[in-house]
């Protein structure tokens, strides 16, 4: 799909406004996390992964990051979140400190795993972050069985779950959005629909133009958004959010986005036209945000600039910190199979 | 009155059910039906819709919700119908509950109920006893009990372990064994064996319904002098290797023994570990009773000749005596 074509939202389902006096303070959080995420995962694909300080599989959300900060800045502390592996804007929200997320891709003991795994393979209980495994889908069912938690409890919180288009085409996927419409389970289903599974374009993925055309095949709202306009996909989530927290079930949103990267650091992507790349680099979704802050006047290129400085300065301490986090012991190889 | 084998795993979650609010069933046809096998009946009516959880037809998701439930602090109870269904939820046991605690610290207490087993004419796919694919996997627990007694205090166990556990629960001892059992509580360790039958002259290692079949041989072989030890490894991963270890040095003959066909089947890491630890003590080889390594045939000429049973053990179990 060409940037072009682009769908315009659909009616919505429910309508959540937000007053205008706060839009400014929300495009202020939500550049913030953009330009955060950026700025980490340019570091680890375009510095630390070439120097070989991280080994093993970087795979980034660069062009994306609306999808995870328009939707999980919704999420309050109750709620429980699956982001997948483009969606490192979830763990920053949800406090999780730079410093850590570097520690986690170099192996170190300072990430959230302590080298047990790599990459965006993390997770945290206390923040209900679920940790994805490699196979694409496979945390689908296991948000609505955390939903299903949610409901046995009687809690408030819903389950925010990630994954891209080339999830779709799983098993899984399918087992677990008919499971939680059966049951009406408070999930939103957020897909980032970025056009390429690995190197294997949404033709040859799906004969419906669109993941959210899945959604009544479970009897499940869906609603389409311009994915790199992240005041869009806040609009969006709000109305996904409200729905599933009213009980109503699960809400599956989809946002169109172009993944401007290959599928992993190693990847040059030769299979993806050159004429997609610069279509969607124009609507790079940071760039975008920032052109409307300051038309309406909601931030300076001044401020802009000193909030992407000190951007830089944190990442730098966190690498730093980062890098000087151990090794994990080999003694300690044979640990925490079993309780 | 006696109980039988199903009955005293329906004890266990019936009783583990009203001791711990945060256990659920979830499964096909356990509510409403109370189970393929009636292992749940009576369940929904005591329990109600939200702790007896009927599914669509989908392995996968039964496992994944259970787990997600489990990351929430709640401890479910899934049915794989018959267990060669559980391929079907393979990647979410293998894959997601299984290394979760090693990954990130985080523990999957959930309990994977499977009716295993041959001798019932089931054919290829009602009839597999798939226990050796999740012995392979570190981070899970495999029990099979053969005896209503510790089915009962294993299941109760196992809803009560913090690690992912396969619950292999021969289909043939369902209705076929019963027992008296303690009217107060008790529950059974998990990765304890036992010995069924004390003996002196040779070890038979086995687990499931093939302890019943070991204890039918070494009547006979005691008619004939052949006193045999049988050890019923009750659990499968983690093993009892200290267990197998003891009872080989005790009778220096081993006999190994199951219902799963053979190539990767326990007994060959039973073999391993004898001859790691235990070499000095032995005076004959190791041997094998097992299922062919073919898949389970439906007719009932074939299926016997396909499972093990008393005469096949017999005949090895002399064979290595004299030796």
């Amino acid at each position: 799909m060409s940037a072009a074509e682009l769908t315009t939202p659909r009616a919505a389902a429910l309508e959540v406004d937000t007053p205008f006096s706060q839009q400014a303070l929300l495009a202020q959080r939500a550049w913030h996390f953009m330009a955060l995420m950026r700025e980490v995962e340019d570091r680890i694909e375009r510095k630390l992964y070439r120097q070989g300080k991280i080994v093993g599989g970087v795979y980034v959300g660069r062009g994306q990051e609306a999808i995870p900060v328009g939707t999980a800045l919704h999420a309050t502390p109750e709620d429980v979140l699956f982001p997948s592996h483009r969606d490192m804007a979830v763990f920053l929200i949800r406090g999780v400190p730079a410093a850590r997320i570097f520690a986690q891709y170099m192996g170190r003991t300072g990430g959230l795993t302590r080298g047990r795994d790599g990459n965006m393979h993390m997770g945290d209980l206390k923040l209900n972050i679920v940790s994805i495994i490699s196979a694409m889908a496979a945390s689908v069912p296991v948000a609505a069985g955390a939903a299903l938690a949610l409901r046995y409890q009687q809690k408030n919180g819903i389950v925010f779950c990630y994954f891209g288009d080339g999830a779709t085409s799983r098993g899984d996927w399918h087992e677990g959005l008919n499971f939680a419409a059966v049951q009406k389970l408070p999930v939103v289903f957020v897909c980032n629909n970025n056009q390429y599974a690995y190197s294997t374009p949404l033709s040859k993925q799906m004969a419906v133009p669109n993941v959210a055309d899945r959604g009544a095949a479970y009897g499940i709202p869906a609603e389409i958004v311009d994915g790199n306009d992240v005041l869009a996909v806040y609009q969006a989530a709000a109305r996904a959010t409200a729905y599933a927290r009213s009980g109503c079930g699960p809400f599956l949103l989809e946002c169109k986005t172009f993944r401007m990267t290959g599928h992993s650091a190693h990847d040059a992507a030769d299979y993806v036209p050159k004429h997609l790349w610069e279509e969607w680099a124009k609507l790079d979704p940071i760039k975008r945000l920032e052109e409307r802050m300051l038309d309406e006047g909601w931030t300076t290129q001044r401020d802009l600039d000193s909030l992407n400085s000190r951007i830089r300065d944190e990442v730098d301490e966190a690498v730093a910190w980062a890098e000087n986090s151990p090794y994990p012991d080999p003694e300690t190889l044979l640990e925490g199979v079993y309780e | 009155m006696p109980t039988t084998y199903l009955e005293a795993i329906r004890e266990g979650l019936w009783e583990e059910m009203e001791r711990d609010p945060s256990v659920f069933l979830i499964g096909e046809d356990i509510g409403v039906y109370g189970g393929a096998f009636k292992v749940t009946a009576g369940f929904l009516e005591k329990f109600g819709e939200k702790r007896v959880v009927d599914t669509p037809i989908s392995e996968s998701a039964i496992v994944g919700a259970s787990i997600g439930a489990a990351l929430m602090g709640l401890r479910a109870v899934a049915e794989m119908q018959f267990s060669d269904f559980i391929s079907c939820g393979f990647d979410q046991i293998v894959n997601f509950a299984a290394k979760c605690r090693y990954r990130w610290s985080a523990p999957v207490p959930i309990v994977i109920r499977a009716p295993s087993g041959g001798g019932i004419h089931g054919g290829p796919f009602h009839s597999q006893n798939p226990e050796m694919w999740f012995v392979h996997t570190p981070g899970l627990k495999v029990v099979a009990p053969a005896s209503a007694y510790d089915a009962k205090g294993l299941i109760k166990s196992a809803v009560r372990s913090n690690d992912p556990v396969l619950f292999f629960e021969h289909k043939g001892l369902y209705r076929r064994i019963r027992e008296e059992l303690p009217s107060c509580e008790y529950t059974v360790p998990l990765g304890k064996a036992k010995i069924a039958r004390v003996g002196r002259d040779l070890s038979i290692i086995t687990y499931g319904a093939m302890v019943w079949t070991a204890l039918e041989a070494a009547e006979t072989l005691a008619r004939e002098g052949i006193e045999v030890e049988v050890l019923d490894l009750r659990t499968l991963a983690p093993l009892d290797r200290d267990a197998v270890c003891e009872t080989a040095r005790k009778t220096s003959k081993v006999l190994l023994l199951h219902e799963d066909t053979q190539t990767g089947g326990l007994a060959g890491e039973l073999a391993a570990t004898l001859t790691e630890r235990a070499w000095d003590y032995l005076d004959g080889p190791i041997v094998r009773v097992t299922a062919p390594d073919t898949p389970v045939p439906f007719s009932p000429p074939l299926e016997e000749a396909f499972l093990p049973n008393a005469q096949k053990v017999i005949e090895k179990a002399r064979w290595l005596y004299r030796y």
